[in-house]
């Protein structure tokens, strides 16, 4: 019985020690980890979207938050006035979240083009989605009104072959990020007015 | 005889190295070496989390019960997986995209959970650091080698450190690199002919 007793105290303290700590290191990378994915996975596929722009959009950005969670939004400056912007929106791919990055042009509501940031889509399949521009290039120019979905499910994004789940996921990313854009408008052209002076 | 704390450290970098003399841990060896930088920064995470869990289950050797040790050692393994993990994305973002899911898997690698039981349950502390950091050093070397060599095959040029490299057409340049050797075959095929080498040698 105390043999028991010891290997139950013994697990739950290490347990809880170890969840403890591995707490305080997350907490404490926290910040340090999100620069660093704003820098090597982020970053391209933002500047691939905003590619033009004369501001540095990585470095000028804003946080709203929306309920619970809070997103970035990255501006791109053309011709001397803020009207473009960028966010990510996030679906369920065939193996875990996708995030696909929009951005959307504030001056006549279309989006200047997509990118995918974080995947775990099978290589040479659903991977495709980021290594190829072949499907996220076909949401260019599309009205952030449009509803957007594979041409399985009667909608007008061409899947990549082999791998409509994840298309359709970059297709459900991109339909969040227009629907908050939607819903956020006037809040974004009042932030989007501190930038490219 | 018992060894000293010398021969402790050392015997990991010859006698026992992981991968060539006990060939244990060969899922990541396959791996992650398809060149010298993925192999070296592997072989570091799996040092720090070696040197961590010897330390660390030889310090509560005499607290963990006989029966839920493995249960233990694995709780105290996974933690400093998950530190790595952490540490690596923070500080080496574009190491840890490469290396991917071979970093949580070190949880499962035989070698950490192998001298965890095998010598930091039975031995003191000074000594089980020094068994620790010998395998995991031991294990970087192998790791550094085994990618240099088929990065050099493979892609005809190896990186030493940041933009240093050494171009094998410089000094053959007729030589066609075969892509075939940072291929998954030949991993196997390399580590194949390096194990044969190491023990002409060690004979």
């Amino acid at each position: 019985m105390n043999d028991m007793i010891k290997m139950v105290v013994v697990l739950t303290v290490l347990s809880s020690v170890a969840g403890g700590v591995l707490a305080a290191v997350n907490k404490g990378t926290a910040t340090q980890i999100e620069a660093q994915q704003l820098t090597f996975v982020k970053g391209p596929a933002i500047l691939s979207i905003l590619d033009g722009a004369s501001n540095n959009p990585i470095e000028d950005r804003f946080k709203i938050a929306d309920g619970d969670a809070e997103t970035n939004f990255f501006v791109g400056v053309f011709d001397g006035k803020a009207n473009t912007i960028a966010f990510e929106g996030f679906g369920k791919g065939f193996a875990g979240d996708m995030g696909v990055m929009v951005g959307i042009n504030m001056d006549d509501d279309k989006l200047v083009g997509a990118a995918v940031t974080v995947h775990s889509e099978t290589p040479g399949l659903g991977a495709l989605a980021k290594d190829k521009p072949d499907l996220v290039s076909q949401f260019k120019g599309l009205s952030v009104t449009d509803s957007v979905s594979v041409t399985k499910n009667g909608g007008q994004i061409n899947a990549i072959s082999g791998a409509t789940i994840t298309s359709s996921a970059v297709c459900v990313a991109v339909g969040k990020t227009m629907a908050a854009y939607q819903k956020m408008k006037p809040q974004l052209q009042q932030e989007i007015q501190k930038f490219g002076k | 005889m018992p060894k000293t704390i010398v021969q402790e450290f050392t015997k990991g970098l010859w006698e026992e190295v992981p991968p060539f003399k006990l060939v244990l841990g060969l899922c990541p060896v396959l791996g992650v070496t398809t060149s010298m930088e993925n192999g070296l920064g592997m072989g570091i995470a799996t040092t720090f989390v070696l040197f961590g869990s010897n330390f660390l289950v030889s310090l509560l050797r005499s607290i963990i019960p006989q029966k839920v040790r493995i249960a233990c050692f694995i709780i105290i393994i996974a933690s400093f997986v998950t530190i790595v993990e952490l540490l690596m994305q923070a500080y080496a973002y574009p190491l840890y995209l490469k290396l991917g899911v071979f970093i949580p898997l070190i949880v499962v690698n035989c070698i950490v959970l192998g001298r965890a039981e095998a010598f930091a349950y039975k031995n003191k502390v000074s000594y089980s650091i020094a068994d620790g950091l010998g395998i995991g050093i031991g294990f970087t070397m192998s790791l550094g080698a085994l990618g240099a060599v088929r990065e050099l095959l493979g892609n005809g040029s190896v990186t030493l450190w940041g933009d240093m490299s050494y171009n094998l057409l410089s000094t053959f340049p007729s030589y066609q690199p075969f892509s075939f050797m940072v291929q998954a075959p030949g991993a196997f095929i390399c580590l194949g002919l390096m194990l044969c080498l190491i023990n002409a040698v060690g004979d």
